[in-house]
Order: C-alpha cells, then structure tokens, then sequence
C-alpha cells in the first residue's frame, strides 16, 4: 500500500456500505440509532485480514531497527563496540545514546503538579551512562533485512559494570542502594488527598480495622506489541505509531526533534489493542523518527512480545497500608489509605499522577465523611509503571471493596448490608464526596437489587453450606464500584487543577458532502472500542441519516483538529460529546437554510424521520442531501457561509462516575488451592446506553482484565532485578478455557453532565472485578479459617493460606 | 548466509514459488512475500495463536512452522475464508456477535474455531472453550467469541475453511 | 523473534537423514513437528548449524496394533493418538498437550526424543513400560523407556540416531487415570500424575504410578506402586498410599510452585489418578 493510503487513518471498507447507491445515501432515517445494538462498522476489514496494522504498512526503502537492550537490571556502561555489527552486510547503521546529543531533550513526563517536588531524572531513546532496568535500550541497528538486523544486534557488544540492584519498593524507601545515584534518594514524590477529618473519624469509631493491601505488577499485554514506521522526508515526518495517543506523540516529536508541528503527522492505523499500555510517548517512537531524520529511509521498528513485556510500561504495583473505621451499626466514619506506589526505573507520561486518580474515588460509592489517601512514589530497578486499563483506580476500588468485606466480617454484618448502610442516597446527587470530586449521579441500590435479582444470596448460602459438606469450597465475593471517568475537565485535570500539563477537551469535525454523506473527525482515537460505529450512531441521529453513511476518520493528526485521543475512558463522554454538539451545529445550520429555501421560520423546523421540515406541515422538509445540495450552491440565507461544515471543541465541566455492583461466584480447590470463577454476574450504569453491544463487550474485556490479575497474571522480577515472566509463557493471560460465561445486565441513570447522558464504560469491568474476585476467595475459605489474602490468588499462595490458617500444617 | 531453498505453497487457492532462508517462519512468508498481512504475529512462544493459519486443513501456528516445512503443502489463510464476496459463516458470526474489539488476534481466532468445527461440528460451550485455549484475546473477555463458535456452528458450511472447500 | 541462520536438509529416505546427521555432529538437529525446537531456537536458546527434516522420509507415521503392543511411529502428531481412544492413557494425556495448533504439529518422537520432564508423554511411556526404536549408522536398537530418560532434556539418543518408532504395551485390562495440574489448561505440567492399574478379585495385581516434572526426568512412583501391589483397591488404601508419591523426589522450584507445593500436588494428583484408574 502506498503512504497516502496508509495515511487514510482507519477508512471503512465496509462492503455494503460501498454498494449502496446515491439514492439509498439521500434516503432519510429516522433519528432512533442511540441506544440500538448495532453491529458494528469496524468489523468487515477485521474479520477478513484486510485492516492495516502497524506492521502491514510498507514504505519503499524502509530500513529495519533492532534495539540492542541491558541483559542488566543496573549497571554503568562502560565500552559499547559496534564494529561487528556495522560491518554485517546490508547494515547501514549503528547508534548509541551519544550519537543522539541533537535531541531537544529527554523524554516527556507531563504531570507537574502545583506545590509537589517531582524527581524527575533524565529519560533518553538510549540510554546514556548507565542502564536502570532490564530491557533499558542501548543501541540500535538498522539495515535492510528485518532478520539480519536482529542478527546484527547481537554483535553489538556492550561491557557494563554491574550496580547495586533494588526491586522492593519498601527496601528502596530505605536508602541506598540508589536507582538514580545523583538524586541521592528513591522516593519520587509525596502526594495527599486529604478529605474530612480521618484521625477524628478513625476516633469515633467503635471498630478500627488495618490490613496491609498489594496490588501487585500487571502488563498491559495488548495482543499487537507496539510498532513504528517513520518517514522523514524533505523537512516533513509522518510516523506511523501503534498508539491511544497520536496527538500526544506529534507534540513531543515535534519538540525533541526541533520541528515546526505542522511538519509532523503521526498517524495510528488500526491499533491491536492498548489497555493503557500505548498511552504513552515512548523513546522507540522518537528514536525511529531521529534515524529517519538521520539516515533520510524510513525506518520501522515492530516490537517483539519479550521486548513488550519488557519494557512497555506496566500497571498496578502499589502496597498500601489501609485503616478503616466503623461503628457497631456498620456506617464507616473514616478509610485513611497509605500507598507505596513503585514507579520502576523511570517517571513516563504520567507515572506519579496515576496512584493519584484512583485518591478521587478513595471512598467509593459510600457516604465516607473522612476519606485520606498518602502517596509516596518510588524508583525500582524494574520497567516503569503508568496508566493500565483503570490506572489507580482499579487500586482503589480493590481496596474499598475488599476492606469494607473484611469490615462486615468484623461487625458480623452481611456484605450486602455495610453496602446498603453506607451507599450515597440515590437523593442526594449531584453528591460532593469527602476527597472534593462532585459524583454527578447515581443510584447505587437500584444497580445492587438488580444483581440480587440474578444472584438469590439466601439459596446460594444454602447450596454454600451444602457443597461444604461434600468438600466443594464455593464463596461469593460482592463489588459496588463507581469510579471517575471521563478524563477532562481541564479545570481539574489541567495545570492549575491536578497538575496535568494538557488540557481535557475533546474536538470534534462533521462534513456533510454534496450527496448528503457524512464524514466526522473525533480527536479522540479508537483501538477497538468500536468509535466508529457508536460515533455514526450519534452523528446520524443528529442528522436524519443512517449510521451507515456516516464514516468516522480516527487517529490522524493530519486529518480534523487538534485532539486529546482515547485513554481513561473518556471518548464517548468527552469525544462522542462533542460529536453530538458538533452535529447539532450543523442541524441548526440545516434548519437555516431549510427555513430560508422553504420560507419558515428557522424556529419552525424540526427534524423528523430524516427530514427537516416544517412544523405542522410534514410534507414540506428537506432531506440532508438536498440541505447539502443547497449549502453547497451557496443557496443559503443571506449572510450565512456556504457549505456544511463545522467543528467543535468541548471541555466538560464534570467528570462522569460510572457504577455498578458485580458478584463473583468461585470454587476452590482446597487440596490443590487453585480457584475457578464458575459464575460472574455484573450488572453496570455507564448513563444512557448508546450502542448497547459494545457496552457488553467492555464489560466482558474488562471483567476478565481483573479476573487475570487475581487469579493468574503478575509481573515478577527477582531479586537481581532479572524480569521473570518475559514471555506469555510465565505472564499468564487467562484463556477461553478458564473462564466462564458472564451474565450482563444494565441500568441506566443518565449522566447530566453530557447531552448524550452517558458514561464510560472501557474501564469499569476492570475497576470492579478484582475486589469481586477476592471477596469470594476469601468467602470460600472462611470455613477454613483464611480470612483475608491479597492478590495475585495462585494456587500455591492459596495452599499456602490454607496451609498456615491451619497452624502451619499442609491442607 | 545459509542457501536458499525452493519452496512450493498454494495459498488459498494460488501456487506459489518461493526462494527462501530456511529460518524464514511460515508467517513471515505469508506476510512479508505475499502480502497476506492478515496473519498476525504476537508472541514469540506459540502463545498467542494470532498467527494460526491452516495447513493441509489443520490449524496450526505460523510462527512455529518453516517455511520450508510447508514445501507442497495447502495453506489457508483468514483472506481465503470468503468465498466469491460471501463471508465464511464463522466471519459472519463473529461480526453479528461483536466477537472481536480492537480485530489482532481474530483471524487466528477465526482460523482457529474453523480448525475446531472441522474436528467437531456441534461443539458444547467447553468444548469450544477447550478449542480455543491456544488463543489469546485481550479485549472481549471471550464471551462474545465463544457465542460466535457456538452460533456459528449451527450454520451450514461451517465446516469448511474457505479455499479448502 | 527469529531462529539464528542455519542450514536445512530435508532427506528422502531414513539413511539419507542418518548420514548427514553424522557428517553435521553436534550442531544438527533433526527436525520432526519442530514445537520443541523452534520455540528454543526462536528464543537463540538452540542455534543448530543444520536442519535435517524428517517430513519427506517414509515410514515414520501411522498407529498399529501388533501382538498386543501398538506401535506407534515417531512422527505421530499428538492429536493422532488424541483421536485414537484405543490408546487408553496416551491418548488422554496427547489430548492434554498444550493447545490444538501445537497438537496439530507437535509428535510423540519429537516430544519424547526431547526429554522435556514437564511433557506429558514420557511418564505415560515410563508407566506403559514401552520402548522406543532408535536407528543410527550402526543399525537399529531398542531401548526401554526405564534406561531410556537420563537426566533434564538428555535421553538415550545418540547424536547420529534417529528416534522411528515407539512401543506401547496395549495394557489391555488396565483402568488408567491423568491428573494433571497446571494454571491454564495450556501450559505445562506443574505437576501430573498418570497411573494404570489392572484389579484381580484379590487385589491390585498390576499398580503403576507416573510422575511427571518432579524432577530431571520422569518418575516412576516406586513407593506408591509397592504399596499398593496385592491390595484391593479402596478409597483409603489409594489415599493412605498416595501420600507417599512424592518420596524420593527433589521437584525443581519455579516462580509458581515451591519444591514443597509440587511434592504436596503429587499426592493429591496420585490420589486422584488412581482413584479415576480404579474406577472409583
């Protein structure tokens, strides 16, 4: 494929809609697309191999990088010897961390929060001096051949001197050894969000419980590993990216290279998944755009699966320290949280701020008048952590949920009780919570008696008690969540809010062509949720046309206005948002002209079954085609541009805080310790439903996301800092086999913070699901005297559990 | 550089004639020679069965298998499972079944649960679970995937993969 | 990732294979489903200077009954003896092997020839008490899967041999049970048991126990067996002799299981295995 076509972003070659005629695209529709369970658009290119992933890109000339990487966890380099590997046929360079001393500066980290010290030592594409972590990129080969590249790689040879390694972010709070030596100190930053009073609350509470919570290092494991392709020609760089975030990575190409940004285009085409782990400018991306520049070829870097799992930045990894008080009746009076969050070797994007969002929903979806969370932030000689799906929040969650079980085992109140006690009355929204964010609705019971309606808990206790007596070990585990999503406004998020040096809006672009076909542009940038058909649904409601023929153009800098893409489950809120605004502007403009051709008044013109027309007379309107006709013959009213044409840009002023109550229903094997998830039921308030497939489908994704982390996923490095689990060999994503159908249901309680009234929903099966998961372990094996266990629940830590509840003797 | 061997596949229906490094992995062949860039690649251990492609009419992983080691063999990929513009009902399936988000690992899926069909045409949910265990997804918690196999499976012609037909 | 460069081969007949592994020494490797190898190779953990591909060579295939022993050729995919039930155990554990794509490729020669002590055929050859046929310049010989495992990925094939056929008493009369743990239904073994019994009215007269990744290679839980040989076969005789699966065994630790929690799955997994092969 040549450039120009690549360069189409995600154009929809969806057949049916190719086949159909002129006529058919003027047919009118009537406006009832939201809420409907669409197939979706995306799809026909995917299910027949014909979408364009990074590494199905093709450039004439293109020269391959391999990275040469520490085999180290800590070390000074001390000789790097590239003549070997330049002198192999077909290779036409070799770089190191020196050759780069052009580069405006290191890589980014973009949250500066007002009044907080953030140690922010220096990032580079190559390491200079000294390597951090395993994997820490060294050098780079490039040449003709993908294989001999990698085979020119390994003759590069690098001598390093070994330093001092520290993996445990405890010990590295200690002191020395330092993964950073000139900082004189691991601890990256301290941060509070200090809500109500939690000493007085802790005080007056008759029950004082503490537990030691870790949520251990997950990978974001997105299926396609990361890819580049850069294409510096004639003072212009287009770089292909597997990225969330292609407007991101344009702003920092274009300042650590030195461009004007109008001469860089980055695109992402079809991207293979991101879970967080592609919300990032990443030093592969600037490095093949440098070598670009450089060599003048083009340059395409595909990550192998070890090198991802590796160095792509990972999740999670905080231990925290937990109290939460409770009087006798249940109602919570305070939760204080202390996290230890391990950064790894370097701050990302936004390492230090992600323990942070997950402070703001500390308290859950409960009335918690005292809620505190303490971070400290801490260097290890591990990868570097950032967002993963949920990003802090699934933390949080966790903590909340499996605290307040471990709080109703202590009152001897029923988990669904403590819930019920403390929820946040459906009265009372919008709701400031004690940590200051205003939830902006919910009705947290009405999510909970729906899941009982599922889940009959009196004849599950029975059949508990039963399979007991036969040996069977079955335990349900509740989680009510919300969460805050959306991510936006900039008054919060944004510099003079939390510190995030970008703003939260999103912008939006709707042409309506001559024939009365739609192209939209959205700045937020889809990797498989599925934009482009919900996007069409809300755009063609708006419109009085059918979803079909409204075409969505994602992840291209070079195509619509500026944007801030897709992480934090912020499209349909934000970005779908402001499609909607942006579609209504073109209505009104429609009307207009409609008032103006037809002689009404513009007041008078609605639109109705695909027409717009005049009140009261039905059968006097226009379709959009024959607005668009009109608009492009300049036949419109005086004054008024020709075209139909307009842009939007939209700054919420509230976030949104999805919610839910999920149960989890597990056996455990008490011989062997392992755990199987034999029913899931989740039932999720995203606001109003646009596409209600897709919901499901993020649901489902999300739900198995934490079932992975609780039960068979972790990222482990031993104590020298070598990574463990470097492969999908030892990091076990879960497969079709170990999990079970879920059963979906939904409510809908519209948000008013957006005129579609919807909520996110890419990240609330995954902020849920974890404390579900545990809650029903730690039920299954009260019986055997465990009472409270942390994640990840292998096996052998359960056999162990088992094992010591019982004095130390082997179950 | 060791020689270069001669290697003979149809892909889909189409001879070809490959000279080939004989550590060249089928799925590059298919891909970097070709031009089938649906197969994918996304582990480095026989994981992830993104790659998964049919030899001979058996599901196999494509970064495990040589090119050379499919000299004379009958290679289908997910490009050969539509026939005459009709999608292969495990396609059609999956699209109505929204049993795929961001698209990586389906055409192995697909290539997968066709391999699992031919072996077994009325699978139960765990038999297709069990099918399905050299695949991995990270998006659609398989849910949707398995009701796509299991609907698919009541369909006629779900048997046959594509050009093997 | 990619293997390192090397040369292939890929033989028409059984002498031709033979003679170009002895001219390539230490550096050859045949190649039969290439799901051992190619992964090591993938990873540079294997960097052969020449590959000699058995697929063109005659006579390597096929499952057949003769005087109640089947035998079994080495280039016998796994999910051959998967869909042949009349293998008893084998054809259980095959169907355990990793995922069907790799069933699809992988072979009981290759698979045996590797030596893995975490694959689940070796211990269901040990347990067979079957054989396997190794040809090399020197002629044929058959080696007895007791001698035929010797230490973690080492067996009793010579560098110039080629590993052609397997052996497998039928165990005509034997209830057989496979109990084999791991975290997802697609990966190794962590531990598993396989065990055949063959019950009289007096008693076991026949008991034999595998365990498979408890050490360097697989293991024949002798204990277990003697305990149990002569006795009726009951819930309480199989757990009270179960516990002693692990005995004698020094299982390596890894990142999901302790010496201790693999010698304690043994137990539980003999348990089991024999009570399945009882019929209990």
């Amino acid at each position: 494929m040549s450039a120009e076509e690549a360069g189409g972003g995600v154009a929809t070659e969806v057949s049916e809609v190719a086949a159909q005629t002129a006529e058919q695209r003027q047919a009118p529709a009537p406006s009832n697309h939201v809420g409907q369970a669409i197939r979706r658009k995306e799809d026909p290119r995917l299910i027949t191999g014909r979408a364009r992933y990074i590494d199905d890109i093709s450039l004439p000339g293109t020269l391959w990088a391999a990275l040469v990487r520490s085999p180290e966890a800590h070390a000074r380099i001390t000789s790097i010897d590239t003549q070997a590997a330049s002198s192999r046929p077909g290779i036409h360079a070799v770089f190191t961390g020196e050759d780069m001393a052009d580069l405006g500066g290191p890589l980014p980290m973009a949250w500066v929060p007002p009044g907080v010290e953030v140690k922010n030592p220096e990032h580079w594409p190559l390491a200079k001096g000294t390597v951090n972590h395993v994997g820490d990129p060294v050098a780079v080969v490039l040449g003709e051949d993908r294989y001999a590249v990698i085979d020119a790689a390994e003759d590069v040879v690098v001598q390093y001197e070994p330093l001092p390694v520290v993996t445990d972010p405890e010990k590295a709070l200690e002191g020395a050894p330092f993964v950073h030596e000139q900082l004189g100190t691991n601890k990256v930053h301290e941060w509070s969000l200090p809500g109500g009073d939690v000493e007085a609350g802790l005080a007056e509470a008759d029950v004082v419980i503490e537990r030691r919570v870790v949520n251990h290092r997950t990978a974001g494991a997105p299926i396609e590993p990361r890819g580049v392709l850069a294409d510096y020609r004639a003072g212009s760089l287009t770089l292909w990216t597997s990225t969330q975030v292609p407007h991101f990575v344009r702003l920092f190409l274009a300042i650590l290279l030195g461009m004007s940004e109008e001469r860089v285009r980055v695109i992402a085409p079809e991207v293979g998944g991101g879970f967080g782990s592609k919300l990032q400018v990443y030093g592969e991306e600037v490095l093949a755009a440098w070598c670009s520049r450089k060599l003048e070829r083009p340059i395409k870097w595909i990550e192998t699966r070890t090198e991802n799992m590796a160095v792509a930045h990972q999740g999670r990894d905080q231990i925290s320290h937990v109290k939460m008080g409770a009087r006798r009746d249940g109602t919570v009076t305070a939760f204080h949280v202390k996290i230890i969050a391990d950064f790894g070797a370097y701050n990302m994007l936004l390492t230090p701020l992600i323990p942070s969002l997950g402070a703001f929903v500390m308290g859950g979806c409960y009335a918690i008048p005292n809620v505190q969370t303490d971070i400290v932030g801490v260097f290890t000689n591990k990868a570097p952590t950032d967002a993963i799906r949920g990003a802090g929040r699934p933390e949080a969650t966790h903590m909340v949920e499996v605290t307040l079980d471990q709080m109703a085992a202590e009152l001897g109140m029923d988990p669904v009780e403590i819930r019920r006690k403390n929820f946040i009355p459906a009265d009372s929204f919008p709701a400031t919570v004690a940590t200051g964010v205003i939830y902006d609705s919910g009705d947290y019971n009405k999510t909970l008696d729906r899941l009982l309606e599922h889940i009959d808990l009196a004849a599950f206790r029975r059949e508990q008690e039963e399979l007991r007596s036969k040996g069977v070990f079955r335990g349900i585990g509740l989680s009510t969540y919300t969460e805050i999503c959306g991510l936006a406004p900039s008054r919060v998020t944004g510099p003079g809010g939390v510190g995030v040096q970008a703003g939260g809006w999103e912008s939006a672009m709707v042409r309506v062509h001559n024939t009365g076909a739609v192209t939209v542009y959205t700045g937020s940038s889809g990797h498989g949720q599925g934009h482009e058909t919900a996007f069409a649904q809300i755009v063609a409601d708006r419109l009085g046309v059918d979803p079909s023929v409204v075409e969505v153009i994602h992840g291209d800098t070079g195509t619509g206005p500026e944007g801030r893409n897709t992480y934090g489950s912020r499209s349909l809120a934000v970005g779908g948002e402001a499609l909607a605004r942006c579609a209504t502007k073109v209505a009104e403009k429609s009307k207009a002209i409609v008032a103006d051709q037809l002689e009404a008044s513009a007041e008078d013109v609605e639109l109705t079954d695909g027409k717009f027309s005049v009140k009261g007379s039905p059968d006097k309107g226009m379709t959009l085609a024959e607005v668009a006709g009109a608009a492009y013959l300049n036949l419109v009213p005086e004054g008024m541009e020709p075209g139909l044409e307009e842009t939007t840009f939209y700054d919420p002023e509230n976030f949104v805080f999805p919610f839910g109550a999920h149960a989890c229903i597990v056996d455990v094997d008490r011989d062997t310790g392992k755990t199987k998830v034999v029913r899931y039921v989740a039932v999720d308030d995203c606001g109003r439903a646009i596409n209600p497939l897709l919901i499901d489908g993020q649901v489902h994704g999300g739900i198995v996301h934490a079932i992975g982390q609780a039960l068979y996923e972790r990222v482990h490095y031993d104590e020298d800092g070598q990574l463990v689990t470097g492969t999908f060999v030892d990091y076990a994503l879960p497969t079709a086999a170990e999990l079970p159908s879920f059963e979906t249901d939904r409510t809908e309680t519209p948000s008013p913070v957006n005129s579609l009234g919807a909520k996110g929903v890419g990240e609330a099966g995954t902020i849920a699901a974890s404390a579900a998961v545990t809650n029903a372990v730690i039920d299954a094996l009260r019986p055997l005297g465990v009472n409270y266990i942390n994640m990840p629940l292998t096996p052998m830590r359960v056999w162990e559990a088992i094992g010591q509840a019982n004095g130390g003797a082997s179950a | 550089m060791s020689t270069p061997v001669s290697v003979h596949l149809t892909v889909n229906g189409v001879e070809h004639q490959l000279e080939v490094e004989p550590r060249l992995l089928l799925v590059h062949a298919l891909r970097d020679q070709l031009g089938l860039t649906g197969t994918h690649v996304g582990c480095d251990t026989s994981n992830c069965g993104a790659c998964t492609v049919h030899l001979d009419g058996q599901a196999v992983k494509s970064c495990t298998v040589l090119a050379v080691q499919a000299d004379g063999a009958q290679v289908t990929t997910i490009e050969g499972m539509a026939s005459n513009g009709d999608l292969h009902p495990i396609q059609e399936a999956f699209w109505n079944d929204h049993g795929l988000q961001c698209g990586y690992c389906t055409p192995g899926m697909i290539m997968a649960a066709a391999g699992l069909l031919a072996d077994n045409p009325n699978p139960t949910e765990d038999e297709v679970r069990h099918g399905l265990e050299g695949n991995l997804c990270r998006c659609t918690g398989y849910h949707n995937i398995v009701k796509a196999v299991l609907n698919a499976s009541k369909v006629k012609g779900a048997t046959i993969a594509g050009a093997e037909s | 990732m990619i293997p390192a460069e090397f040369d292939y081969a890929a033989p028409d007949t059984l002498d031709e294979a033979i003679r170009l592994l002895g001219e390539g020494g230490e550096d050859a490797k045949l190649l039969a489903g290439g799901h051992s190898l190619l992964p090591l190779m993938k990873l540079r953990l294997a960097t052969p200077s020449l590959l000699i591909d058995l697929r063109r060579v005659p006579g390597l295939g096929g499952v057949e009954r003769q005087n109640g022993s089947w035998r079994i050729g080495a280039m016998t995919p796994h999910a051959t003896l998967e869909r042949s039930p009349d293998l008893g155990i084998l054809a259980r554990a095959a169907g355990t092997i990793a995922d069907p794509q790799v069933r699809n490729r992988g072979t009981i020669g290759g698979s045996l020839a590797h030596g893995d002590p975490a694959s689940d055929l070796p211990a269901v050859l040990m347990i067979a008490q079957g054989s396997v046929t190794l040809r090399g310049p020197g002629g044929e010989r058959t080696v007895d899967s007791s001698e035929f495992f010797q230490d973690y990925l080492e067996t009793a094939v010579a560098a110039d041999e080629v590993l052609t056929e397997v052996q497998l008493p039928a165990l005509d009369g034997f209830g057989f049970g496979y109990q084999k743990f791991n975290r997802r239904s697609e990966d190794w073994a962590m531990v598993a048991v396989c065990a055949v019994v063959k019950n009289t009215d007096g008693g076991a007269q026949d008991v034999r126990v595998g365990l498979t990744n408890m050490g360097s290679t697989p293991l024949r839980a002798g204990a277990v067996e003697e305990a149990l040989r002569g006795q009726p076969l009951n819930a309480e005789s199989i757990a009270q002799a179960a516990e002693q699966a692990a005995e004698g065994t020094d299982p390596p630790a890894d990142l999901n299981a302790s010496a201790e929690y693999k010698q304690h799955l043994a137990r539980v997994l003999c348990k089991r295995a024999l009570q399945e092969a009882a019929g209990l």
